[in-house]
């Protein structure tokens, strides 16, 4: 029995160390994947959102996607979460008597939920059959049906909740906002941004769209300011009133950074976001794997080892 | 020396006819399932969507199949060869538990007929932990298969065929134990990516070690309650001083999962959440006490001898690893955004089933396959 | 100030039409049509110095004459003058001073006068039933009639719902076989003014489109000129906004039907009928002069199969589905919980679970037993 236990600890402790090392490496401050340089992406401005849900209409009309009705009245297009028929939306933070707009305690808020197109995303890592990709230029997220199973392991993956299945049909995919990149290639905007009338959804590179975030950070609540509308580089503008900012833009790094940036007068945990370390869980979960399994060296070790250890027992076997 | 031989006797038995009846039932449902779309039969959700068939038929159905691999690494890696009476048993509650747990991946996955497209290269994505997992998955099936090819062959003849296989079974041997340790860790990683959906107490970057320690226990676990079952039904050698021993690795192994696991979640300062007496809180003390409980009785050798202390022991370290699975996979992973999930009807049949054809498969194979050896 | 354009000869033809009162006339035509407003300048032009007034000729088939007399009722004083200066109006059986056979001479003689350079404006349906004996005209089958003359005609307007598309009497069981001008006349462009009866002004509208342009105005695939039908009641209602909130009334008469909320549940079929009522209105009465405006629901007259179809009460589908007022909360509740069946289940299998072990458990310990003994 001693020697067995002992024999048996020599042996965990390898396998502890062959398992230990990846955690360790995990752990360590490894900055994932970066920014792209061309990166499109959205700035939405809770602030300057007025909940006209434009750019839900707009969304659906541009992706031909089906109407969604809840409650017992088939009436209006009413989601009330992203869905396989819901790409876009628009939903309201509302507290005690919500009398001000922007104002976390007795006020309300918008807040624009679409995919996020993260810098290092967590669905185009977890998928196994390369169905979800992001553009190499672009940095644009999208889903591709033929190569997808239905494992539904983006779904479980993507900390925003964005990848939704078709649940209800015999024959599913997953659907998701792809930024209407069918537009894009028409030299045409995403359908949330050309529509939305105050510049709430501006649409534009991602590192135009942080210097126009940075800029609102830095305006004097109470004062007019000119926003552009549509696109950060549009010469159409609109004149507003600056809001009281919270000092955060959101997706600046969260989560590792997502193309999809949002500004808001309310704290971004009240409106539904989830809040992340900046180093995206993609990158943890890829550099265990990665460390275990880079070139398929450490495998093969183990398998050379394996074969002489059992070569060993059958010889004791055999004798 | 005595040898491997089919127990007998009659294959319809009640137990059998039940079984098969619950494999029915679930047939209408797997039916409804492939004609209407998951919706109709589960509550799996956008919000939930891995339920009870990926956490409870696939990764809890293969920790369960990992009898086989943990006798294999204690006979090859530890050379015990003593324990090999056991490994045949074990390594056929594995072929059982991969290939059905298989079987529940085709009814789970929305694209069913694409499913091949993880085996295209040029489809492969190989940062994907759940690639890892399903080739190791579907490689370790196969190679289940051609381990347990010599009872098949024993059974039907083809002794030069059973020679040569016996010649290369090294390879597969050496793969067998190889395939769980990457898989059985990976289905921890798995979880990895999940990050702020999955509570603290049990997202950890040790999910691959944690996994992969408690499928080992809980194979060994899995031999003694198998043991101590048909050990109780049916006239097999009595192998229970093997299975003493294997308690006391057991132990020793339960002890070390332990201090890592609270060792974590010390150090990364969430272990309070274990004590806030809510759902998530008490399921984390259920889980680890019903380690800790039969780790204390383990550690007595008196104990080690008693059949039923042995055999509650074994029944609680497998709870504990099943919950620690449904912990990981489902009651402590929340989507946010107010989720609820709890399996439906269709969904339990449809395991129900699954389980049904196992324990149906198991009951032919010992009675009509050269599995345990006879009293 | 004067217009010296507007002196003299012009002056005379618009008889007692001051033209302020007739300039307006025209803006409000043009912009009724969608047009810029210079276009009634265009207008003015056309109307003033017509090359030669236009024959009209004005069937009557299976119909009540609304649609007359909608137009008739227009409430711009001069308009009836106006249009019968305008046009020549060589046949009307309503408006006609003569009768019998003298009025189907005139018929004869304008058709073959002015063959290929009349209007033909059809009201009312067509019998086609029984070889069409259930509606002749001097003793012959109106079918016949349409046919002769739609042949020879410059344009064939339908007007009004019957001779857009059957109107009510082509409701189930349909016992003359009612049918619209379209269908009757298959492979002629039929320009259709539906309405029971239609606003006069969209059917004014479009006959001086076509004397003004020379050409039909743009028409969707049921023949509807597309300035007056191109868009649904639902989406220019005056209560839309009481639809989006959701403030509906419940019945007539009470609280909401009195505030005015939208009629929806009580069978207004403004989201499946296409025509601009709530923009044009009737009558010049101001606002509110149509029917949802009244508080009574939209009854569809303008659309084939759902006026004269769709019960009165019956709720209409919605075409153009937009979001409601209210918007998505931040977190909603959903997702199935624990349920009867499920539970049932899952007790029924730990308690075979928990028995089996028990006796797995009992077994091992009378084994035990038999080892120590």
């Amino acid at each position: 029995m001693k020697i067995e236990r002992r024999d048996f600890l020599k042996g965990l402790a390898g396998s502890a160390v062959l398992a230990m090392a990846p955690a360790a490496s995990a752990i360590a401050a490894s900055s994932g994947k970066t920014r792209l340089p061309d990166a499109l992406g959205l700035l939405y401005d809770s602030t300057l959102c007025v909940g006209c849900q434009t750019c839900m209409v707009a969304c659906k009309k541009a992706n031909n996607m089906p109407i969604e009705y809840s409650g017992s009245q088939r009436l209006w297009d009413n989601p009330v979460d992203l869905s396989s028929k819901t790409l876009n939306i628009i939903k309201a933070y509302e507290n005690g008597t919500p009398k001000v707009k922007d104002r976390e305690i007795d006020g309300y808020a918008f807040i624009k939920r679409q995919c996020m197109h993260c810098v290092d995303p967590a669905c185009v890592s977890a998928c196994p059959a390369s169905a979800m990709t992001k553009d190499a230029k672009t940095g644009i997220v999208s889903y591709n049906k033929d190569a997808c199973i239905g494992c539904r392991y983006c779904q479980v993956a993507c900390p925003f909740d964005i990848p939704k299945f078709e649940w209800d049909n015999p024959f599913p995919k997953i659907v998701k906002c792809q930024l209407c990149n069918h537009l894009l290639v028409n030299g045409q905007i995403p359908a949330c941004a050309s529509e939305c009338p105050t510049g709430a959804t501006l649409f534009g590179p991602v590192k135009d769209l942080l210097i126009e975030a940075e800029r609102r950070q830095t305006m004097i609540p109470g004062k007019y300011y000119e926003f552009p509308v549509s696109e950060v580089s549009s010469a159409k503008k609109q004149v507003h009133k600056a809001r009281n900012y919270i000092s955060y833009i959101y997706g600046k790094n969260d989560g590792g950074g997502t193309q999809t940036l949002m500004l808001a007068g309310v704290p971004f945990n009240k409106l539904g976001l989830p809040m992340l370390p900046d180093r995206s869980y993609a990158a943890m979960a890829e550099n265990i794997q990665h460390t275990l399994y880079k070139g398929m060296i450490l495998p093969i070790l183990a398998f050379g080892g394996l074969i002489y250890l059992v070569k060993r027992v059958e010889k004791n076997k055999k004798e | 020396m005595k040898t491997e031989q089919p127990l007998g006797g009659r294959i319809l038995t009640p137990a059998f006819l039940i079984c098969g009846l619950l494999f029915l039932i679930s047939l209408i449902f797997i039916a409804k399932r492939f004609i209407y779309g998951l919706g109709a039969v589960s509550n799996l959700s956008d919000g939930y969507p891995w339920g009870l068939w990926i956490a409870f038929d696939v990764v809890i159905g293969t920790a369960l199949g990992c009898g086989g691999y943990a006798m294999a690494l204690l006979v090859y890696v530890f050379n015990k060869g003593e324990y090999h009476p056991l490994v045949r048993p074990a390594l056929m509650t594995s072929l059982f538990g991969y290939t059905l747990a298989g079987v529940a991946v085709v009814i789970d996955v929305g694209r069913y007929w694409q499913l091949y497209n993880i085996f295209l290269p040029w489809h492969m994505n190989l940062n994907s932990v759940l690639l890892e997992v399903a080739l190791c998955v579907g490689a370790y099936v196969a190679v289940l298969w051609i381990e347990f090819s010599p009872a098949f062959l024993t059974k039907f003849g083809g002794e030069n065929a059973k020679a040569f296989m016996n010649k290369i079974m090294f390879v597969f041997i050496a793969l067998g134990i190889l395939l769980p340790t990457m898989h059985q860790s990976s289905l921890g990683t798995v979880m990895v990516v999940a990050g702020s959906k999955l509570n603290p107490l049990w997202w950890t970057p040790l999910l691959p070690l944690l996994f992969l320690m408690s499928c080992i226990f809980l194979g060994y676990a899995i031999v003694v309650f198998e043991s101590s079952i048909t050990g109780s039904r049916y006239p097999i050698a009595d192998e229970s001083h093997l299975l003493e021993k294997v308690s006391g690795v057991m132990a020793w192994l339960i002890a070390a999962y332990l201090v890592i696991r609270f060792a974590d979640l010390i150090i990364r300062g969430h272990l309070g959440l274990a004590f806030r007496g809510d759902l998530l809180g008490n399921m984390f003390l259920l889980e680890n006490n019903l380690l800790l409980i039969p780790m204390a009785f383990l550690f007595i050798p008196a104990y080690r001898k008693n059949a039923r202390v042995m055999f509650f022991c074994a029944v609680s370290i497998v709870l504990a690893a099943v919950i620690y699975r449904f912990n990981t996979y489902i009651i402590g992973f929340d989507p946010g955004n107010g989720w609820h999930y709890f399996p439906s009807v269709g969904e339990l049949f449809i395991t129900l089933g699954i389980v049904s054809l196992e324990i149906m498969a198991f009951l032919y194979f010992i009675k009509r396959l050269p599995i345990y050896r006879r009293s | 100030m004067r217009d010296p354009n507007f002196t003299g000869p012009i002056q005379e033809k618009l008889k007692g039409v001051s033209r302020r009162d007739f300039m307006k006339f025209c803006g409000i035509m043009a912009v009724s049509m969608g047009l810029p407003l210079g276009a009634g300048t265009q207008i003015a032009e056309a109307i003033t110095n017509p090359k030669r007034r236009p024959p009209v000729v004005w069937l009557h088939g299976q119909e009540c004459t609304g649609c007359t007399e909608s137009l008739l009722w227009t409430s711009h004083p001069s308009l009836a003058h106006l249009i019968l200066d305008l046009i020549s109006l060589d046949y009307h059986e309503t408006l006609e001073v003569g009768a019998g056979h003298q009025a189907e001479a005139a018929l004869e003689k304008s058709v073959k006068d002015n063959a290929g350079k009349f209007i033909l404006v059809i009201e009312g349906s067509v019998p086609i039933k029984d070889g069409g004996i259930y509606c002749k005209i001097g003793g012959r089958p109106f079918a016949d009639i349409v046919k002769e003359t739609a042949a020879k005609a410059a344009a064939v307007i339908a007007i009004g719902s019957c001779a857009s598309w059957g109107g009510w009497q082509s409701s189930a069981p349909n016992p003359t076989g009612a049918t619209g001008i379209p269908e009757f006349l298959k492979g002629t462009t039929v320009v259709t003014v539906p309405g029971c009866p239609p606003n006069a002004y969209n059917f004014l509208s479009t006959v001086l489109y076509f004397l003004t342009f020379k050409k039909l105005p743009a028409l969707d695939e049921l023949g509807r000129p597309k300035f007056a039908y191109g868009r649904l009641i639902h989406e220019n209602c005056e209560r839309r906004p009481h639809f989006d909130a959701g403030r509906f009334a419940e019945e007539f008469g009470d609280e909401g039907h009195r505030l005015g909320y939208c009629l929806y549940k009580l069978g207004c079929k403004g989201p499946m009928t296409h025509a601009n009522c709530p923009s044009i209105l009737f009558n010049e009465v101001g606002s509110g002069a149509w029917p949802v405006g009244t508080g009574h629901p939209c009854f569809g007259c303008v659309e084939e199969g759902v006026g004269f179809t769709i019960p009165q009460f019956t709720q209409a589908d919605i075409e153009i589905v937009t979001p409601a007022a209210e918007h998505a909360p931040i977190q909603k509740q959903r997702g199935a919980g624990i349920s009867k069946g499920s539970a049932a289940l899952l007790g029924g299998i730990g308690g075979a679970a928990i028995g089996a072990g028990a006796v797995v458990a009992k077994g091992l310990g009378d084994k035990e037993k038999g080892d120590n003994s």
